[in-house]
């Protein structure tokens, strides 16, 4: 396993490398390349663990994703980039929280008391995950024009929001003390990604792009909860990469507007409300 | 705490404040190509993905983990691709 984490970290000083690069005009592409590659070794470094043997069935959802990903990195039109960012973006949370649910479900069919810390970056890698795949899907929907792209506000929004909220913190609180509950556990997915649609919802199609950078740092950050949850490295710093250098991204496209990032958040409330 | 999660959080923190400091001055015109480029790293979520989809068995994890290996390997795949078609258009728009 030395091997292992040694490969993880080449990979994670690719990406940094490969973040840095990409900021500027001039070594760009080749950044894009060599976080590329970091990923490869991820991959790699990954698929030769011990407990990794499921290869024939692995290799068939490799394929499938490849395929799709490439084929619609292909089609998409320079103008449609930003959604098709966010759909993508969207994905990579599902397959976050979809992590957190499967381990926690492991923990759980292992029969053990599943420990409070397990089940706390369970909750937490669910919740941004959810957040992050509805909200992306909602943002390419506007952004596509499939649904309206103006802010969408309903009476007693913020209220509903908050008592959603209070309900979604109770329920967890529930599951720490007793987290041999599949059903509640269950519920909580589902309010997670009932948030991410109401995240997304109050806000306009001209400040969709900051919001698919603000989701893209989410991603990272359920990535790294994730990692959390398995204890692997690799998912906790490539997950902070993202998480911490998609908030500074988010505000730098915050600033090219001439907006803070509370206007673009909540500037409906701000003007139906009053 | 137990020393696995702590160990994380320093990880956590400090790979945070490296995400942080690695972004300085971006030109507008690189904001969607950097952004897209982050979401493909995002796409580490399929290292998590893998290894829950690792034992050879049937159960609700691991076809939990197959399909997120699915939807990883889109993220990972389709935002490289991506990303490096938006910065090649820029190229050829600058020669």
């Amino acid at each position: 396993t030395t091997g292992i984490e040694l490969t993880y970290l080449v990979a994670a000083a690719l990406f940094i490398v490969g973040l840095k690069q990409l900021g500027s005009p001039a070594t760009a592409r080749r950044g894009n390349i060599i976080a590329a590659v970091g990923m490869f070794f991820a991959i790699i470094a990954t698929l030769i663990n011990q407990s990794v043997i499921n290869y024939e069935m692995i290799l068939v959802g490799v394929i499938i994703g490849s395929i799709i990903g490439a084929i619609a990195a292909q089609k998409v039109a320079m103008t449609e980039m930003p959604q098709m960012v966010g759909i993508f973006n969207g994905l990579g949370g599902a397959a976050s929280a979809l992590v957190a649910v499967g381990e926690f479900w492991r923990l759980l069919d292992a029969g053990d008391k599943v420990p409070f810390d397990a089940t706390f970056v369970a909750i937490l890698g669910v919740f941004i995950g959810g957040v992050t795949l509805t909200g992306s899907l909602l943002a390419f929907a506007k952004l596509q024009g499939l649904v309206s792209g103006s802010p969408v506000t309903f009476p007693l929004q913020q209220p509903f929001n908050i008592l959603l909220f209070l309900s979604f913190i109770a329920g967890s609180v529930y599951l720490f003390i007793n987290p041999a509950n599949p059903e509640l556990f269950l519920g909580l997915v589902g309010l997670s990604l009932v948030f991410g649609v109401l995240f997304v919802l109050p806000i306009g199609g001209g400040d969709m792009p900051v919001v698919i950078s603000l989701l893209n740092s989410f991603s990272g950050l359920a990535a790294s909860a994730a990692g959390f949850i398995l204890m692997n490295n690799m998912l906790i710093v490539a997950g902070a990469l993202v998480g911490a250098s998609g908030i500074i991204l988010t505000e730098i496209m915050c600033k090219a507007m001439n907006r803070s990032l509370l206007s673009v958040l909540f500037g409906a409330f701000g003007s139906a409300g009053g | 705490m137990t020393t696995g999660l702590l160990i994380g959080l320093v990880v956590f923190v400090l790979a945070s404040f490296v995400g942080f400091e690695v972004i300085n001055k971006v030109p507008p015109t690189l904001h969607t190509p950097l952004m897209s480029g982050a979401n493909a790293i995002s796409g580490i979520a399929v290292v998590g993905a893998l290894l829950i989809a690792g034992p050879k068995e049937w159960n609700i994890t691991v076809i939990l983990g197959l399909v997120a290996v699915v939807l990883a390997t889109v993220n990972v795949v389709g935002g490289f691709l991506v990303t490096d078609r938006m910065l090649q258009m820029f190229k050829k728009k600058g020669a």
